[in-house]
């Protein structure tokens, strides 16, 4: 599982990247969002990956392994709120940008051709 | 149980508050707003000086070390989230209150008229900025410092045109990425230390086994990246100057104390983890050199821009990599020196950009900040009555002297000339490098922070010279500008605030050196948030859940 896992975060990584660099508002907005994607999953990671174990102490068992770590699973859900939002406002700076300039360039011009 | 043991969590909750609450009131409703706003900063500036008192010993019934914890929800420290209210941070706190005072004042005049929700942003980047630098908790950092920068996105774009769309549109794309920088920095932390409270944090490190050290350092190394991206070091700031050269006046002026989070957050991160062996970012060695650079490159960029605006972005830059520099130089009054230099250099930055706006309109309107924001807004009819150009207030005489004057006085602290406050924070930064040493002793690293420091300021008096000659003594029409007195007025109380910096050196310096004390020793700040030190790392984090 935890190879998969970590070719899933990779594979997320790398598209993000690229297309964070690549010199359309659309495109970036896209690798913003799958990093952020890759980010969730990360911190989810580093709670340690694990299958039917609740991250909810419902017993009075003393015992941690039989338990997941509920922290990053809260750290997640706040980031995927705050990720969640800054894309939105993105999103409406992208089309102002895209409005006011005529161009969906990251620079609001086009470049001159070769 | 006194109120005032709920003073910690004031200067989060107070602007929250006001910020939601002009949310409730119409647009159209100014004036109600107008006093919502400026009666919470007010109330922001009373609550930071009482923590100021409170920090120097002022309440030894609560707080006898001066040290205020405020647990929220009342649970335990390092389970619960945690607020800490030291001498670094009040002093932080302090310094962004009296800067959202005067920037908050100046917008009056015309800018919060430019754009919806003005106010209601402005009080949500200061509740971001205060909650960053009270926070215990690496995480609640993280959203503290998000809440500042989504609020600054809003602000960065106030006044629209298509210039400030740009650099927004770029200043959002980094700071997004290095958010997420960041969350990776937080997360690896947590998955090799298992906790994200600071103090927790230096009581575990020492005890990591080989693995996870390694693991938390590489984590460390991210985090403090996402640190320096927000503190506008080389070479991660080069959004730095179009963002704050395109900013509204008065934005620019809040957003001076933003780049400074990134600045405290590497010192208080450097001083916990400094017992441990502090991983890469932290270490001495990296900030200094990021510094030098830092200042090289800030200083090149003051020599080439002709707007004033620019210039005082550049001056940003220059004031982050003295930071830096010297914070990366070990040294007996270090520390604190660097604290007095980022107080005056704040102040210096906010009253200049403020000032620069007003200084551009005595040139002939060509394409400058307001005019696009005025067309983009259909503002620019004369007959429209609610003209923001329309004179409120009084108009000053004397308009151009009062902008040569403090033109001067800005010019005089950049640089670090005397009288004002800028020479004695540059001044002991050089002092403190130098230390007891005697001549022969005195290392490569000292002389290259004296060169860079005396060089950039030999870059600033060239660049502000020639700046202020062409605005000034230009052969060109000048057209005398009207100023409102709530506009010079915050420009005049940042400058005499500096003045006062330079006449009362001794008790605030003083108070600085105290605060370095506190932050080499930072045995008494994880005992005050961690009760006493009784619970160590070897306690059982699964006992305490259950119960």
């Amino acid at each position: 599982m935890e190879i998969v896992y970590a070719l899933a975060i990779g594979v997320l990584t790398g598209s993000g990247v690229w297309l964070l660099l690549r010199p359309r508002t659309f495109q970036v907005i896209m690798g913003l969002s799958l990093l952020s994607y890759a980010v969730n999953l990360f911190i989810f990671g580093m709670g340690r990956l694990a299958v039917h174990l609740p991250p909810i102490i419902a017993t009075l068992d003393p015992d941690p392994s039989r338990f997941d770590d509920p922290v990053p699973q809260a750290l997640v859900l706040t980031a995927i709120v705050i990720s969640f939002a800054t894309t939105a406002l993105f999103l409406v700076v992208l089309l102002a940008s895209r409005g006011l300039t005529g161009t969906d360039h990251v620079d609001g011009e086009e470049e001159p051709e070769p | 149980m006194s109120w005032l043991q709920h003073l910690p969590v004031l200067p989060i909750v107070i602007p929250l508050i006001a910020g939601a609450v002009m949310l409730l009131f119409a647009e159209s409703r100014r004036t109600t707003r107008t006093f919502i706003a400026l009666g919470a900063t007010v109330a922001n500036l009373a609550v930071a000086t009482l923590l100021v008192y409170m920090a120097n010993l002022g309440m030894p019934e609560i707080w006898p070390g001066g040290i205020a914890v405020y647990l929220l929800g009342g649970w335990e420290a390092p389970f619960g989230i945690v607020l800490v209210a030291d001498r670094l941070s009040v002093v932080m706190l302090m310094l962004t209150a009296v800067l959202a005072l005067a920037s908050l004042v100046y917008s009056l005049a015309r800018w919060k008229r430019m754009g919806p929700h003005f106010q209601s942003l402005f009080q949500f980047l200061i509740m971001g900025v205060n909650g960053a630098f009270l926070t215990g908790d690496l995480f609640n950092l993280f959203v503290f410092v998000e809440v500042s920068l989504a609020a600054s996105y809003g602000l960065l774009l106030h006044g629209l045109g298509a210039a400030r769309v740009k650099a927004g549109l770029h200043y959002i794309a980094i700071n997004l990425a290095a958010s997420l920088v960041f969350l990776i920095g937080v997360s690896l932390i947590y998955g090799a230390s298992g906790t994200l409270n600071m103090a927790d944090l230096a009581v575990r490190v020492p005890a990591l086994d080989d693995g996870d050290r390694i693991l938390f350092e590489a984590g460390a190394a991210i985090l403090g990246v996402a640190f320096l991206v927000k503190a506008g070091a080389w070479p991660l700031n080069f959004w730095l100057p179009a963002a704050y050269g395109a900013a509204a006046a008065p934005v620019a002026a809040a957003f001076s104390i933003l780049t400074k989070v990134g600045v405290y957050a590497l010192l208080r991160l450097g001083s916990l983890l400094s017992a441990s062996g502090a991983p890469a970012p932290f270490d001495n060695g990296w900030l200094f050199g990021i510094g030098m650079v830092t200042i090289a490159l800030g200083s090149a960029g003051m020599l080439s821009v002709q707007q004033p605006q620019r210039l005082a972005a550049y001056c940003i830059i220059v004031s982050a990599g003295t930071l830096l520099a010297a914070l990366g130089l070990d040294g007996e009054g270090m520390k604190g020196a660097a604290m007095f230099y980022l107080v005056s250099s704040v102040l210096a930055t906010g009253a200049f950009f403020m000032l620069s706006e007003m200084i551009e309109r005595t040139q002939r309107f060509g394409d400058n900040a307001i005019d696009v924001s005025l067309e983009s807004f259909g503002l620019d009819d004369p007959l429209d009555p609610d003209r923001p150009d329309e004179v409120v207030g009084i108009v000053l005489p004397a308009a151009m002297a009062f902008l040569g004057l403090s033109f001067v006085s800005c010019a005089l602290l950049v640089i670090g000339l005397p009288p004002l406050s800028g020479f004695i924070g540059k001044f002991m930064i050089l002092s403190a490098a130098l230390g007891a040493a005697s001549l022969e002793t005195v290392s490569t690293s000292t002389w290259m922070l004296w060169a860079a420091i005396l060089g950039s300021g030999l870059a600033g008096i060239i660049a502000l010279c020639r700046m202020g000659m062409r605005l000034f003594w230009s052969s060109d029409e000048i057209i005398t500008p009207r100023l409102h007195l709530t506009e010079a007025a915050p420009v005049a109380v940042l400058l005499l605030l500096s003045m006062g910096l330079t006449a009362g050196a001794g008790p605030a310096v003083n108070y600085l050196l105290l605060t370095e004390v506190s932050l080499s020793s930072p045995q008494i700040y994880i005992d005050a948030v961690l009760g006493n030190g009784l619970i160590s790392s070897t306690s059982s984090a699964t006992g305490e859940a259950v119960r």
